[in-house]
């Protein structure tokens, strides 16, 4: 095994073997998922911290089955019942966290830089649940692997992502390891929601028309408009959103036939996304949410450093 | 009290257009002779031969934190920074705790200065009372008490009407106004430059256009009521080409640049450094390169620091939370001479921007050499190699950028009011 990173801070920080690596031990896992008996004794012994100063219900879920199909022990600490209410600051909680020996801190955070900060500060290794506007590094490898799965190869696909891309974690990550793996991305939102110099991240290009941005993709990935994060300063209604940015019926005949529809979830039907998309033939939303947790099994075991796969 | 004589060094002051070899012969506190081998018996002598020797540096934007947030730094500390610095005047900013908004908070701290202070220290105090942003301070009555200058720094002024009546009220009495240009609705949440790096890290950006634009409105105010407008920390390339062209006018205004828009990029914030984090934010390598342009060509009429302490947990935090700002005293000296040593500016003309040029900006009366006037003198040893330690600083407070950084360039002593404050070792 040459994997080399004790914490999985972002794909910034990956090569493309890395990532290879990482789907490849994906894949070796996913087919724990299916069996009867859904565990294996690999990170036996090992303390898994899933710290959510961040509400997530998808992301924590799939990383606490994830280690527990890995016979860890995982425990959760969320925003709400942590001390972060009482005022302590995040050194504090992360030394406190640290005093009970676990071997694997998995972070979601509201602030960018947090699971860096968290880094520099504990002896286990890191792993970012998302951070801020910064990067979602689990996700993106899911997003992979689930192309992966459907198209056969990374390299050469045209992935086009639609929507808010100035406070999307889940886009800069997938331009990483898109870009990484020799995919071409498509960026397309409105002019409110393109951040200055999102095309120096990587293999980019910005679009304002969606109807050019998904023209032939082989992928559309539809991001989620945050309802809670939106004034009306950004937006000026999300029936107008749905109109120039939404995904439906008509304008996903524009992208290849065989193009598959992704979402990181969760979905806001008739906003992003109509629900004759999002159930239509083309989706693979599902398999997503599936693949992120064998996703996050490679990962929490390749950061830990055992010998063997161990999945028999 | 005993003589000083400071003998053999190039004397720069560019307020007397004096740059030359000389002796400085101090007596009493004041400046009895500046000439060629003056001899004074049983004076104590400063070899000066092979260093400078100039006015006493001038810091017109310092945060002294002092009253009310003296963990950070207190008048004692933060004065023994500027002299260790090299500076002996400071002019220090209102919004403490309270507000010096009035004259018993302004005496205060000239009182607090006079009997702890190690260099001389020019109280300013805010536009609005309790930095509120709704009615003016008692800018008459502060006058008369020694304040120069008001700012609402940190807080700008939001609404335009407000600025006005503040600048028409306060050119009688001829006080400054200093302008933190920041229009605060374009700020919006942001924590550090709008651009291709705030992008990557996913931090929320301030963009130019917050401060082009709220500079162009106070350039416009000043043209207006004719008042005297101080910009503070230019830190983008628009504000720069705003105030250039307001001077080309005619306009009353001047302004400063900070050490850290002048040698620092956004760059510097990777990592989600804290100590990169201050307002104006560290901008594009166009902006710096347009304030070094200003400071070039005379736009620019002053470095200043804009010293702000802050306690290590208020900067051991998630970029997002941490405290604006930087402690500059110690280190604006030798990062001031790399402009020189970059073939940005003459070496009397990095002087001028740490002397008369400040001094002018906010009338006062110090800046110079002159017989007679007061000796606040700065010898300085320009080729004189030291590594910050941000932990040795002299300032309550450690947050540098710079720390480990190799400079050139110190303060070997500085001189106030005739008396060696401090003697670099």
């Amino acid at each position: 095994m040459s994997f080399k990173h004790k914490h999985i801070l972002g794909i910034e920080q990956l090569s493309k073997e890395d990532i290879q690596l990482i789907l490849d031990t994906g894949d070796a896992f996913k087919e724990v998922n299916s069996r009867d008996l859904k565990k294996v004794p690999t990170l036996r012994g090992k303390t898994i911290i899933n710290a959510f100063f961040e509400a997530s219900t998808r992301t924590r879920l799939s990383f606490e089955i994830a280690g527990k199909r890995l016979s860890s022990d995982t425990v959760n600490i969320s925003g709400s019942t942590s001390s972060v209410v009482k005022g302590e600051t995040l050194e504090d909680t992360a030394k406190n966290i640290e005093a009970m020996a676990p071997d694997i801190i998995v972070i979601r955070h509201a602030h960018s830089g947090a699971p860096h900060y968290l880094a520099e500060r504990v002896n286990c290794s890191v792993v970012n649940a998302g951070d801020g506007a910064h990067e979602h590094p689990s996700q993106a490898l899911l997003d992979l692997m689930t192309m992966r799965e459907h198209k056969g190869s990374i390299e050469g696909l045209e992935v086009a992502i639609i929507g808010d891309i100035t406070h999307s974690r889940v886009a800069r990550s997938d331009i990483y390891a898109l870009s990484k793996m020799g995919a071409k991305v498509r960026l397309c939102g409105p002019g409110t929601m393109l951040p200055v110099g999102i095309e120096r991240l990587g293999n980019v290009e910005v679009f304002t028309d969606m109807r050019a941005a998904i023209k032939d993709a082989d992928v559309v990935m539809m991001l989620r408009i945050q309802l809670e994060r939106q004034s009306n300063i950004m937006l000026p209604s999300l029936r107008e959103y749905a109109r120039f940015y939404g995904l439906n019926p008509t304008n996903i005949q524009l992208a290849k036939p065989d193009a598959i529809v992704m979402h990181p979830g969760p979905m806001n039907r008739g906003v992003e996304i109509s629900s004759v998309v999002a159930d239509g033939v083309q989706n693979v939303i599902l398999d997503q949410v599936e693949n992120g947790v064998a996703v996050r099994m490679a990962l929490l075991y390749l950061v830990s450093g055992v010998e063997s796969m161990q999945t028999t | 009290m005993a003589k000083l004589l400071i003998k053999g060094g190039r004397v720069i002051s560019p307020a007397q257009k004096l740059d030359d070899i000389c002796d400085i012969l101090v007596e009493d506190g004041k400046i009895a002779a500046i000439g060629k081998s003056l001899d004074a018996k049983a004076a104590q002598v400063i070899d000066a031969s092979g260093k400078v020797v100039t006015p006493g540096l001038v810091d017109i934007h310092v945060h002294l934190r002092d009253p009310g947030l003296e963990y950070k730094e207190d008048i004692a500390s933060g004065t023994l920074s500027a002299v260790t610095g090299g500076f002996t005047s400071v002019a220090c900013m209102p919004n403490t705790q309270p507000v010096n908004d009035n004259h018993t908070i302004t005496s205060y701290i000239l009182n607090k200065a006079a009997k702890e202070g190690h260099c001389r220290v020019f109280p300013i105090a805010s536009i609005s009372k309790g930095l509120e942003g709704e009615s003016m301070t008692e800018m008459g009555e502060l006058k008369q008490h020694g304040v120069y200058a008001v700012s609402d720094d940190g807080k700008p002024v939001s609404n335009p009407q407000l600025m006005r009546r503040a600048m028409e009220y306060a050119k009688p009495f001829g006080m400054v106004i200093i302008s933190h240009a920041e229009d605060l609705d374009l700020v919006g949440s942001g924590v550090m430059n709008d651009g291709p790096v705030a992008t990557e890290l996913g931090l929320k950006g301030i963009p130019w256009v917050a401060e082009d634009a709220a500079t162009a409105r106070e350039v416009m105010l000043s043209e207006f009521t004719g008042a005297r407008l101080h910009v503070a920390h230019v830190s983008t390339k628009g504000s720069i080409e705003i105030v250039r062209q307001a001077k080309a006018r005619g306009v009353a205004v001047t302004c400063e640049a900070a050490p850290h828009h002048f040698t620092l990029t956004d760059e510097a914030v990777r990592g989600y450094n804290t100590n990169a984090k201050m307002n104006p934010p560290l901008r594009s390598a166009e902006d710096m390169a347009a304030v070094r342009q200003g400071i070039a060509d005379g736009t620019v009429d002053a470095i200043a620091t804009d010293h702000a302490p802050h306690h290590i947990d208020e900067k051991n935090v998630e970029f997002a939370i941490a405290m604006n700002g930087i402690v500059g005293l110690e280190t604006a000296l030798p990062l001031s001479l790399k402009l020189v040593e970059d073939g940005v500016i003459d070496l009397p003309r990095a002087i001028a921007l740490l002397t008369n040029g400040p001094a002018a900006a906010l009338n006062l009366p110090v800046g110079g050499l002159v017989e007679g006037g007061e000796a606040d003198i700065t010898v300085i040893d320009p080729e004189f190699a030291w590594t910050v330690d941000a932990q040795k600083l002299a300032s309550k407070s450690k947050n540098t950028p710079f720390d480990g950084w190799q400079m050139k360039g110190a303060a070997l002593h500085t001189i106030v009011a005739g008396k060696v404050v401090f003697s670099r070792s």
